[in-house]
Parts: structure tokens; sequence; C-alpha cells
């Protein structure tokens, strides 16, 4: 069935393996079921809601909503883009002053929950706020509608904003792979007279392209997901039109219709875009984890360097982060902290925590052994398994809940026969229904980094390890994981901050008197003082820091090494 | 400060499952659309008087869908919800049972609960208009003329398909039917002076930053806004106006309370829902929450008082109710939020 020869070969070893193949089908299997089980439960909704909707949505509601999030889609990624890409060549390629603080600060508006950032600049910049009140001051208007100022509550304002918080997902993809990838590429082409821009254009680019993919798919799932930023914004995304139609038009059916319609768009588009570059793959054949040598920029370029770095951190992280740091000082919300917000603070990180070693766990577990022991099905298995991200939270939290009370109803049928008593809702009343729903929403992270990880391993590696007769759990802890350390971190990071922000599946699924930070944000927001909560949103930036210089710090650990 | 070893006890505890609240005695479990920072005060109140421990858990929405789902192991007992629409969507999933209280009937007048006893009304707020002090002289207004083409270019409203809207625009179909509702919603449009978003307190902002002359808004925003000091401005600058349907009453929408199908402590839910209808907990309603208290004889929020007497629109709730998905279809039919 496989050939013997070439690469190829490694696939006719594995045949060898039965064991690690049901292993990792087996793994697979799990991770893909805490997606399709929701999945299925959202289908049966849509199956048993009816059509009659459909002629109304279609005229008036879809093809607008349909433009609306292509733009905001199209807009989120060219910010992401350059606020994501340009800084991580820099830091990964070049020396210059202040790298190594920007280095840190970039990743850090991941930490700003998209709805914060969107109401910090509604503050700022919309008639009421210091900028236009300035503005009015100095041209002598007495009115905000005297003049015409661009409306931050517009499609170009939620592009702008949301793009500003999402860019650390292409960031830190891109950061790391420009940092492993192979240091001999650049200096071959610039010692052949490649000019930078044709080194960063046709090697380093190209090189990191699957990673930069992974970021960015990230974060425009992201932006999908998004709800409290787009109906504050009045953007009317596919998504916000998800809900109205669920809870205004009435139809919980129609809603499980749109939403799973999206889930088929999006996951042909990243099918499409796999397809697209399997093509070109440039899986390493040199790849050594040589740490790419920095060239020293000076005078001008490294000004430019510092202000393209600077900009997005500014913007993402600095102006709301400040806004935040004044707003709780001036309501003495820091000197006066409620023991309360401490206990959401603990929660929050618990959480966070329990729920990142899970997803990492799955993401290892799922992703590696299919490469070293595959089988036909995995692929599929795998890309099931990282559909969460493309399913907005609040969708995905209710397609959760009736798979995890239908397990809770065998277990209370279990336990009635065994001792009489009900114990209640085990998975669905308690904070494993959280873990659970984050592991699901957050899987295709981990996932997706040690995929696009693997392709940067050769798979010589592999084969050189399977002549020496190691099996795949050796291979995978001493070859794979040293290896995608770097990438797992940052998956690491992304996953646990994802769970400090993340308020659709937490308001809904959360057990009896828990609050995380996010909901404590919320609680103030829906009465109109989101300010009051800025505490609380600072905290979460506070536990998001240290995981992101504990990131950055950990390539550099390497290159001590060596 | 906490003690990591805390976290780490809290984290075993959480993750273990906190399923024993549901099952202990002398608590009730409540599900919320309300505000803790509202509420919980309130439960505060009624654990010291009656020793009974309230837990709670509060969303934005889909908790009568989580209900629904949990079934009979659900540990629910009381859903506190608002927006009229909202509360008969609740009572027709089937989550609901009869509340029945002799003690209930005699305090929440009958337009302000289900014939058939399966939600009460708990306060009451009502949907008006702030107004510019400076640049409106007008101290009346109708809801109908807010598509007066006087106002172009001078209105500010959240979206159209927030529920309070949605209850606004519902009542006004009752009120005219859909083709005269439509033509006002198009005027209305044609007035605005930006997009619909942000919430009523950006509407309030706005009109006092001079972006728009009227903003629509809920009456509680405005006495929250009077007692922050950041936002005591935004109040200042503006008035509130008690707009009446022509022919009718300012429209008023509710906050209610139901009893869970299965809900597990049941006397202690019932002790509960008679507290809040209460004395202490309607004087806590229109003193924290600025709301109109539903009992007579409460006194009404300074701050809400000044508004002026409100003439609340005698239109059943139902009717309203019933017209919420032709409201929502209407929004979408002439782009309101486009």
């Amino acid at each position: 069935m496989h050939s013997a020869t070439g690469g190829p070969a490694l696939r006719g070893a594995a045949v060898r393996l039965p064991a690690d193949k049901i292993a990792s089908l087996t793994i697979a299997l799990a991770a893909a079921a805490l997606i399709a089980l929701p999945l299925a439960s959202l289908m049966r909704l849509a199956v048993a809601g009816d059509t009659d909707l459909w002629p109304h949505l279609m005229a008036y509601v879809l093809p607008h909503a349909v433009a609306q999030t292509v733009l905001l889609l199209a807009g989120v990624a060219v910010v992401a883009v350059l606020a994501g890409i340009a800084p991580a060549f820099l830091v990964a390629s070049f020396e210059f002053p202040g790298r190594k603080v920007l280095e840190w600060l970039l990743p850090l508006p991941l930490a700003i929950p998209t709805y914060i950032a969107a109401y910090v600049y509604a503050d700022i910049l919309d008639a009421a706020g210091p900028v236009q009140t300035a503005l009015r001051d100095v041209f002598g208007f007495k009115t905000g509608a005297e003049y015409w100022f661009p409306p931050v509550r517009s499609l170009g304002g939620a592009a702008l904003i949301v793009g500003l918080v999402v860019y650390p997902y292409v960031y830190l993809t891109a950061r790391a792979l420009f940092k492993t990838q192979s240091a001999s590429f650049a200096e071959a082409a610039q010692t052949m007279g490649a000019s930078l821009w044709q080194t960063f254009r046709y090697v380093s680019f190209p090189l990191a392209r699957p990673a930069i993919v992974v970021g960015l798919a990230l974060a425009l799932l992201e932006t999908l997901n998004d709800i409290g930023a787009a109906e504050y914004l009045g953007v009317q995304t596919l998504t916000l039109s998800i809900f109205t139609t669920w809870l205004n038009r009435g139809s919980l059916g129609g809603a499980a219709q749109i939403a799973l319609a999206l889930l088929a768009v999006v996951t042909l588009l990243i099918a499409l875009e796999r397809s697209g570059r399997r093509g070109q793959s440039v899986e390493g054949d040199v790849q050594d984890g040589t740490v790419t040598r920095r060239l020293p920029l000076g005078g001008g370029a490294a000004a430019l360097a510092v202000l393209v770095c600077a900009v997005p951190v500014a913007f993402g992280f600095v102006i709301p982060g400040g806004y935040l740091l004044r707003e709780a000082i001036r309501r003495g919300l820091i000197s006066g902290i409620e023991p309360s917000l401490l206990t959401a603070l603990a929660t929050t990180v618990a959480l966070a925590a329990v729920a990142t070693a899970v997803v990492l766990a799955v993401g290892i577990a799922a992703a590696i052994p299919l490469r070293l022991a595959p089988v036909r099905t995995g692929r599929p298995l795998l890309a099931i398994a990282s559909m969460g991200y493309a399913v907005p939270g609040t969708v995905l939290a209710l397609g959760l809940l009736s798979p995890l009370v239908s397990v809770d109803e065998i277990l209370n049928a279990l336990a009635r026969g065994l001792t009489g008593v009900n114990v209640g809702l085990v998975l669905a009343g308690s904070s494993a229904a959280l873990i659970i729903a984050y592991t699901a929403r957050f899987s295709s992270i981990a996932i997706g980094v040690v995929q696009a990880g693997l392709t940067q391993t050769p798979r010589e590696f592999d084969e050189s390890a399977r002549l020496e007769g190691a099996g795949v759990w050796p291979i995978l802890r001493q070859i794979h994981l040293p290896l995608l350390t770097p990438a797992l971190t940052g998956a690491a990071l992304l996953v646990f901050v994802d769970c400090l922000k993340e308020l659709p599946m937490t308001l809904l699924m959360r057990p009896l008197n828990v609050e995380t930070l996010a909901t404590s944000i919320y609680q103030f927001a829906t009465r109109g003082s989101f300010e009051d909560g800025a505490l609380a949103a600072l905290l979460i930036v506070l536990a998001g820091i240290p995981p992101v210089i504990l990131l950055m710090r950990l390539p550099d650990v390497r290159e001590k090494r060596r | 400060m906490f003690k990591p070893l805390h976290a780490v006890s809290l984290a075993a505890a959480l993750v273990a499952g906190a399923v024993s609240p549901a099952l202990a005695q002398g608590e009730v479990n409540v599900y919320s659309y309300r505000e803790t920072k509202l509420i919980q005060p309130l439960f505060d109140a009624f654990t010291k008087d009656t020793g009974i421990k309230v837990n709670v858990i509060s969303a934005s929405s889909g908790l009568e869908q989580r209900i629904k789902t949990e079934g009979e192991n659900s540990p629910a007992d009381i859903l506190l919800t608002v927006d009229i629409g909202r509360i008969e969507e609740a009572v027709k999933a089937g989550i609901t049972q009869p509340i029945v209280s002799g003690e209930l009937d005699k305090v929440v007048p009958p337009q302000l609960r289900d014939p058939e006893g399966h939600w009460y009304a708990i306060s009451m707020r009502a949907r008006v208009v702030y107004a510019s002090k400076e640049r409106v002289q007008q101290t009346a207004l109708t809801y109908e003329e807010l598509a007066d083409p006087k106002w172009k270019g001078k209105i500010c409203i959240r979206s159209g398909q927030h529920m309070y809207n949605n209850a606004l625009i519902a009542a006004y179909i009752a009120h005219h039917g859909e083709a005269k509702a439509e033509e006002w919603l198009k005027g209305v449009k044609a007035n605005l002076a930006q997009k619909p978003s942000g919430g009523d307190r950006e509407t309030a902002r706005d009109v006092a930053a001079g972006k728009c002359d009227l903003g629509i808004g809920n009456t509680y925003y405005y006495g929250l806004m009077q007692a922050n000091p950041q936002q005591k401005p935004w109040a200042d600058a503006t008035k509130v106006i008690l707009p009446t349907f022509a022919g009718g009453g300012t429209h008023v929408n509710v906050s209610a309370v139901v009893l869970a199908k299965h809900a597990p402590h049941k006397a202690e839910a019932l002790k509960l829902i008679e507290w809040l209808a209460g004395e202490k907990a309607q004087h806590m309603y229109a003193d924290v929450n600025y709301e109109y208290p539903l009992r007579s004889g409460i006194d009404i929020n300074p701050a809400i008082a000044a508004f002026g007497t409100l003439k609340a629109d005698q239109l059943p709730l139902s009717r309203v109710a019933n017209e919420k998905k032709a409201a929502a279809a209407l929004v979408d039919k002439v782009g309101f939020d486009n």
C-alpha cells in the first residue's frame, strides 16, 4: 500500500506500529468529538427549525450582513498584517535600540478584549470625548454637529479598533517563525546580493507563510466571534444577525442554520487556503534550530524600525491600557479594591491555566502522533477538531449544553441505580463545563500551531530516529517537543490569554456564584458604566503579562545555551 | 492579597464542580438577566431577613435555553428577566410553572402579571427622550412626532434590534398597525444624526456633546448618570421628556420574575419572589436602580420623579409582546440599523 522508497518510507515504517496508530486515532477522535457533538446538537436545532424566515433574511438581512462582515474582516486583515508582520520581521531580524522592550510589548494588546477596546476608543473619540472637546475649544464650535469628524462607531472604526487588538495573533506566530527559521537561507540570499526587501519577499516571508496564515486566521476568527464590539460600534455582522435571529426574530433554528452556513463557508475558505499552500510547501530540509543572527541597524533605519514597532503598541496597548489605568485611579478602584474582584482574578487564572494545559495536551497528543503514525482519517478528524474557533462562542456554548446534559443524565441514572440519589449536573453545572467549552473552542490554536511547526521540522529527523528503532513517544519527546517549544509556548500564551478574556461562553455556561474578570466587566458595562470595571480589565491585562514575558525570554535562553 | 494556595484550592473546588449549592437546603438558585451589581444588594438583604442563601448566575442571553436544556436536573429556581417579549418567550418555551401567591395577587396589578401566573412584574421603566436643555424648547413630545422632519439629523438612538427599542417599536405597531409603523420608522431613520450604535448612555452623551438634540433612552440610565460624578455633566446638559403615544401614554416595559418548572427549592423561591414584591425590595428597586416600583405607596426616586408624573400607556403588555417579531422584521425591512 505504501511505497518503500524516499519520503513515504516513513509511512511504510509506520504500518508496523498498529498500537501507535490506534492511540493517535483515539486522541484525534476525542478531540474531534468535542466539536462534533455540539455541532450535531446545532444541526438538530437547524433541522428542527423551519425555513420560513429565509426569504426575509435573504431580502433584508443577509446581503447587508455579508457585505459588512467581509469588509470588516478585510479591514481587520489589513491592520493585523501591517501591525503584525513588519514588527515581527524587524524584531526577529535586526538589532535596534529598544528592540527587546518592543518585542515583548508588541503582543500585549492581546490581553485587551475587543469590546473593551471599542468602549475605550468610543470614550476617547466620540463627540463628548477629550479629542473632539479639544477640537471644539480650539476652533470655537459649540456643538458636535457643526463639523465633520470620522465616526468611531462605524465599520472603519471597528476594523481599526479590532485590528489593533488582534494583530498579536499574526505577530506571535510570524515572529516565532522568523526567529527560528533557517538563518542560512537569509544569509545565503544576502551573500548573493539580494536586498533586504528581496530577502523578506522571497525567503523569510514564504518560509513564515504557514504560520502567518494560522495567525491571521486566528485574528479573523476572533473578529468573527465578536459580538460586543460590533453591536456597540453599530456594525451589522453575520454573527450579530445570528444573535438577532435567535433573540428577536424568535428563531433559534434559523440562528443555528445561519451559524452552520457561516461555519461551512469558513471551513471551506480554510481548506482552500490549505490546499493552495500544499503545492508550495517549504517544509524545511535545512532547518537546524539555528536562531537568526540579527543585523544591527543604525540611524534613520533604526528610528524607522522603532516607529514601526511602537505604533501598534501605542494604539493597541498603551492608549487603552493607560485609559483604563486612569479611570481605575480616578474612581478609587485600586485603593478600595473589592475582595470579590480578587476572587474573580483567582477564578479566572485558575480556569485559564487548567484550560491551557488541557488544550496544549490535546494539541500535542492529537497532532504529533498523527504525523508519526499517520492514519487516513487523521487529517479530517483534526480539521474537525480545529473548527471550534470558527463557531461564535455563544453558539458553541448553546451547542455544548445538550451533550453535557446528556452525559449528566447518564451519570444520574447510574448514581440512582447505585445509591438511589441524583447527583445533579456534574458536568453542565460545574466549572468542568467551562474547561470543556474553552478546550472545544481553543484547541484549534494548539493544533494549528503544532501542525504549522511540524511542517518546519524535516521528516529526515523522524526517519533517522525510526531507523535507530525509536518509537513514537520517544520521537515526540526527544525531537518534536524540543523543536516545537517556542511555537507551543506561543500557543499556550494565546490560549491562556484567550481564556482570560473569554466572555460569551463563560457568561452562559458558568456555574452559580462563579464570576471571572470578563464577566465582572460585563456587569458594569450593562449598567452603562464600563469604566467602573476598569480595574477588572486591567487585571486581565496584568494576568496576561507574565506569560508574555516568559514567552519572549524563551528563545533568548536558547541563544545563550549555544 | 490572596495566597497562591487559596487559588489552588479554589481551582480544585471549581474543577471538582460547584454542584452542592443546587442540592443543599435553605437556598435558592437564581438565573438572572438583571445586573449583579443591582440585584446583589437585594439578595443580601433577603438573606439577612430570611436566612436563605441566594446563588446567582447572570448573563445577557440564553438562560431560557440553558434551563430548557438542563431539563429536570436544572438547578434553576427563578429566572429574573427583563422585557415583556422575552418574558412571554420564556413562558412559551415551557420552562415556567404558575406562581401561586395570594400575597402577590394583592400587590401586583393585573396588567403587570400573567393571567395564569407564569410571570409577575417586579419593576418598571419607561422608554423616554433625553433632550438637550439648550437646543430643545419643547417640554412635551409624542412618539409619533419623532418622525417629523423638523428633527432631521437631530436624533440619536441605539440599535433598533436592541430589546428596549424592539418593545417600543412593537408597541407602536400595536397602536397603529404595521403599515403606519413602517412609515414612522422610516421617518425616524431619516431623522437620525448617526448610525444606530452604542447604548443609552452614549445616546445621552451624544446629546450632551451636541451631536444630536434628542436621544431615546430608558429612565433609569438618567438616574444612574446623575449619581455618577463622571457622567453627571451629561445628565446636566439634558432633560428628560416623557413622550406619549398620540391618544395613549408613555411606553413602559417591565422586569419580571418567573418560577422554573423544575425548581428544586420551590418554597424558598416563592419566599424570594414575594420578598421582591415587598416594601423593602421595592424601595431598593426605586432607590438603587431608579426604576418605577410596581407596588403603590413606594416613593419614586426624586431624580426620576422630577421627570413629571408617569402616565403609563394602557396598552396591555401582552399585545406588545405579540408584535415582537413584527417589530424585528420591520427594523430589518427599513434597514434601520444599516
